[in-house]
């Protein structure tokens, strides 16, 4: 802060053009002043806290000495204050620097003006005024000088070089202007001051930090115009929310047309496989003649419909999902070669999850593919046998013959050929409709008996390794195809009578009483009344075969001998066959009604044991309008029913509808059961060799039993060489040992 | 979620396989209206459904103005008369973690157990209910904000997560009181907006990975499942306001969660 100059030291600084601007700048803030004028409480200074030069302001106290008569007391305490303000601000060197001669010069010379042009700017003032804040606003804000208004007060009170902005402070806001509103002020260079503290701040405002592009200036514009535009209610209250996302749009700007949003790419990509689906189905649509032929061979069903009474009951998938996943099974259909097929269900998992198709293939396709895997196995087991037959030859040349263990894997239970038991169908699945379709393996006993004894979530990748104990032999795809072929086998059902079977009753005494597994439509069946249906279990029967607790639908003796057997180790075989005679399992027998599963009181009046029962009782639902639950008695509406089951919960359920009924599975994949899931513990230690003649256990002896035992040795030798000194010598060494 | 969204709600959480028939539909639209009116909420929330032997009970919520204020739960039958449900002892409480096994769908049955009282279902309706959601009612960053003054508003301006945000779990919070947002260290703390986050976030959720996040929809919706209650489904489409959680399912716990993992 240096000294206040004398008015004459100081150079006209001024360019002209800045004196022209400063001209025009003074008509405008003459102009500030006319609303200023026509508002008693923005009599206040414009921005006074501006860094403005204070030359003169000496000049301007007698300015307003000379003035004071055409000012109202408001103006000179203004100047006092304007004056006090911009004293120390004058070395800032700050760009609006003017002088302050030519302005009270020319302060004085319009004066005269102001009362002849009064009127006239004001009219002007409020479009130049707003021209010259840099309006975007659609129209004119009220107050646009009312934050200005405050910093006069208080300016005066802090005395700071530059004045602190005194943010919207309520209290200062209403109070009643003590310094009145100059009316019509004569007084031009004081509203330069104002003016150029306008500036001032204006510029201040528009600064950019390093950081960023946008200043505060821009910002409050973009603020204040989205506030106009949008006109929220309240919007004092989301004032915040409204700042981040000003804040936000500027650094994200929304349109750009060369480059996609690299963050919707996946989107994008899924949503094209999914038009390929679109487009495919209607290129089909083409042919209107080839659609009329094939309409009766296309093997995928009425998905629509089904989901459409699933939907009746609650269950199930939106109409649109069900609706790709139509698309996409016909778009399976025509990949691969497909006798029937039918929508599983869904498998949720926790990245993804699996759409599943259940297919049955032509008669002859599918075992070209079959053959493949089948040779990989069998050449695992090939190299096996010849490992074991050179550990054989080694073990004979060593002179110790090592007992050979008697541990012997459990012999391996020979999967079920396709298109029986639990291989009955082809599992296809995928992740979303417009994906490829996968195909399953098939399933193997051993994986169904370890499936029991885990539960793991899906992950939603067929590779995945399942990491349990007991281990499970396979990754992801195979504990998938278990649990579908556990689920399908528990909680497929059909109502009575809808199958039956085939005539062909002589081939059970021949299986051995493992039970008929064919079965076929009943071409009778007349439907069975719904509230039938509804009331007794009895009337829904299992149309899939129950898998035994060895993991297959059909008994096998484990220990019947294949000709590889015989060759390794008969005799051994046949030694251990005694102890090990297998029972042969039986389940219940295909199309047994569900009253018969365990555990169902179908009979008892109680409630259904809720741990043990396997089918919930059915819930009703009718289409007929205005009523619920009610029995179709003057329209017969088709009914829906809805099954779900106990075991299966989160939708396994079925409907029946007429003469059709479906199931549908849709949940995470897990048996429900009241107790927590106790993991199977880890096997008994093996017990040790057993003790015989050859091998037997014993302590090693002692040190001092060796010891006695050599000098009993000695002595015995002692006895017999008593004579020979040597010796003596020697047992003096022996004994010194 | 809202019902005042109820249609487009249902639609978009459908992925789980549960959702409603037309009829019920229908009905929770309009008596869910009246609800509102009846006891003056600010928002009603369909909460969800509790699958039980007999019969199911459909589970709603209602909000006053203050969003994280304790809700009134209300729950029906038929989705047409809807009553409060009676609110738990602290005794009850104790004991309901006892009795296990499947809702029996009829609120008046009472649970036996040799050691304790009986249990009253309709009771054990609700604290069930309280404790899911407690446990898994979420809600996205943004879409609540907390003003100085204390309450807790729906934020207007809310459009939505972005896709990268929408696959993180940090970007979900638990719709309930914070418990664990005290335990932040300060160098945490600093990244946090207050008006924002203030309610704990699902990433610290123990058991770890007890969440499911996955895109529907061709990357069109984001799900989120709850795999410690089966059942519970968060869906959210990323860059728009629509976000809402539903329940269906046997109201028990998967205590397995963690040999499943």
């Amino acid at each position: 802060m240096g000294d206040l100059p004398p008015y004459p030291e100081r150079p006209p600084q001024q360019p002209p053009d800045r004196r022209t601007s400063q001209a025009s700048q003074r008509q405008y803030s003459w102009d500030q002043v006319q609303p200023l004028a026509a508002d008693p409480e923005e009599g206040q200074q414009i921005a006074p806290d501006a860094q403005r030069n204070a030359p003169g302001w000496s000049q301007r106290g007698s300015l307003s000495q000379q003035e004071s008569l055409l000012m109202p007391r408001a103006f000179q305490a203004e100047e006092a204050r304007i004056g006090s303000m911009e004293y120390p601000s004058m070395n800032t060197g700050f760009p609006l620097e003017f002088q302050p001669q030519p302005y009270s010069d020319e302060s004085r010379i319009q004066a005269a003006e102001v009362t002849t042009s009064l009127m006239q700017r004001l009219q002007q003032g409020q479009s130049s005024l707003f021209q010259q804040l840099d309006s975007t606003f659609p129209e004119p804000p009220v107050n646009p000088l009312d934050p200005f208004n405050l910093y006069q007060t208080d300016q005066f009170s802090e005395g700071a070089q530059h004045g602190p902005y005194i943010r919207d402070d309520p209290a200062l806001q209403f109070s009643p202007s003590e310094l009145g509103f100059p009316h019509y002020s004569a007084e031009v260079p004081e509203p330069e001051p104002l003016e150029l503290a306008v500036q001032n701040a204006k510029a201040y405002l528009l600064q950019t930090s390093i950081s960023c592009d946008l200043s505060l200036y821009e910002h409050l514009v973009n603020l204040l115009t989205k506030i106009l535009n949008q006109r929220p209610e309240d919007p004092l209250s989301v004032l915040e929310s409204l700042n981040r996302t000003t804040q936000w749009e500027w650094f994200h700007p929304k349109l750009d047309t060369l480059r996609d949003d690299p963050e919707m790419q996946p989107t994008y990509e899924m949503a094209e496989k999914q038009k390929a689906l679109f487009t495919r189905s209607g290129g089909g649509a083409e042919g209107e003649q080839e659609m009329e032929e094939e309409v009766g061979e296309t093997p995928v069903p009425n998905i629509m419909e089904t989901a459409f009474y699933f939907e009746q009951a609650g269950v199930g998938l939106s109409s649109d999902e069900s609706f790709r996943i139509f698309l996409a099974m016909k778009q399976l259909a025509e990949q691969q070669p497909i006798h029937t097929c039918r929508f599983w269900g869904k498998i949720l998992g926790m990245n993804r999850s699996y759409l599943v198709a259940e297919v049955e293939f032509r008669e002859g396709e599918e075992e070209a593919e079959e053959e493949e895997v089948e040779e990989m196995t069998e050449g695992g087991e090939v190299m096996e046998a010849h490992g074991e037959e050179e550990g054989e030859e080694d073990e004979e040349k060593t002179v110790d013959i090592i007992p050979k263990p008697v541990w012997k894997p459990p012999p391996v239970i020979p999967k079920e050929e396709s298109r029986s038991g639990a291989n009955k169908y082809l599992y296809f699945v995928c992740n979303e409709p417009g994906l490829p379709w996968t195909r399953l393996p098939h399933v193997t006993p051993a994986q169904i008996v370890n499936a029991r004894k885990i539960k793991k979530f899906f992950t939603g990748y067929l590779d995945a390794p399942v990491v349990s104990y007991p281990p499970f032999p396979g990754n992801e795809a195979n504990y998938l195809r278990a649990q579908i072929a556990r689920i399908s086998a528990a909680t497929q059902v059909s109502p009575l009578g809808f199958y039956q079977f085939s005539e062909e009753e002589g081939d059970e005494e021949e299986e051995g009483g493992a039970g008929r597994d064919s079965y076929e439509e009943n071409p009778d069946f007349e439907g069975i009344p719904v509230l039938e249906l509804v009331d007794s279990m009895a009337n829904w029967v299992h149309h899939t075969q129950h898998i035994l607790p060895q993991g297959r639908c059909t008994w096998v003796n484990p220990l019947q001998k294949t000709e590889e057997e015989e060759d390794l180790g008969e005799e051994e075989e046949k030694a251990d066959e005694g102890p090990e005679e297998v029972e042969q399992e039986v389940g219940p027998p295909l199309l047994t009604p569900l009253s018969e599963d365990a555990g169902c009181n179908a009979g008892t009046e109680g409630l259904p044991d809720p741990a043990a029962s396997p089918l919930l009782p059915l819930h009703h639902r009718n289409h007929a309008p205005g009523t619920l639950d009610h029995p179709p008695v003057l329209q017969p509406l088709p009914a829906v029913l809805s099954g779900r089951c106990a075991l299966q919960p989160l939708a396994g359920g079925l409907c029946l509808c007429q003469r059709q009924f479906e199931n549908i599975y849709i949940g995470w994949g897990h048996k429900y059961s009241p107790e927590n899931f106790n993991p199977a513990l880890p096997a008994p230690i093996q017990q040790e060799y057993p003790s015989g003649p050859e091998i037997m256990e014993m302590s090693d002896p002692t040190v001092e039993e060796e010891q006695a035992l050599k000098a009993a040795q000695e002595q015995a030798l002692g006895a017999t060489e008593e004579e020979e000194e040597g010796e003596e010598e020697e047992e003096g060494e022996e004994t010194d040992d | 979620m809202d019902a005042d969204s109820l249609l487009l709600s249902l639609e978009l959480a459908s992925g789980s396989g549960q959702g409603l028939s037309p009829d019920r539909r229908a009905s929770l639209l309009t008596s869910l209206m009246l609800v509102k009116r009846d006891y003056r909420y600010d928002r009603v929330l369909f909460w969800g459904r509790i699958l039980g032997l007999v019969a199911d009970y459909y589970i709603a919520q209602g909000l006053s103005e203050d969003q994280l204020a304790p809700r009134k739960t209300l729950y029906s039958l038929n989705c047409t008369e809807w009553s409060l449900l009676p609110p738990a002892t602290e005794e009850m409480v104790a004991q309901l973690s006892v009795v296990k096994g499947r809702f029996m769908g009829d609120p008046s049955y009472e649970y036996e157990h040799t050691e304790l009282q009986k249990v009253n279902e309709g009771e054990k309706v609700f604290e069930e209910e309280i404790v899911i959601d407690k446990a898994v009612a979420i809600i996205p960053r943004g879409a609540l904000f907390k003003t100085p003054f204390g309450p807790t508003h729906v934020n207007r301006t809310f459009e939505g997560l972005s896709l990268s945000e929408a696959k993180k779990l940090s970007s979900y919070f638990h719709f309930r009181e914070p418990v664990e947002l005290k335990n932040k260290t300060l160098l945490e703390k600093a990244d946090l907006d207050p008006s924002l986050d203030f309610m704990d976030s699902l990433e610290h959720d123990i058991p770890k990975g007890s969440w499911s996040i996955q895109m529907e929809r061709g990357n069109a919706l984001v799900v989120l499942r709850s795999l410690l209650w089966p059942g519970l489904t968060f869906y959210h489409a990323p860059r728009t306001k629509h976000y809402g959680y539903i329940y269906v399912g046997t109201g028990e716990k998967n205590m397995d969660l963690p040999f499943m993992l």
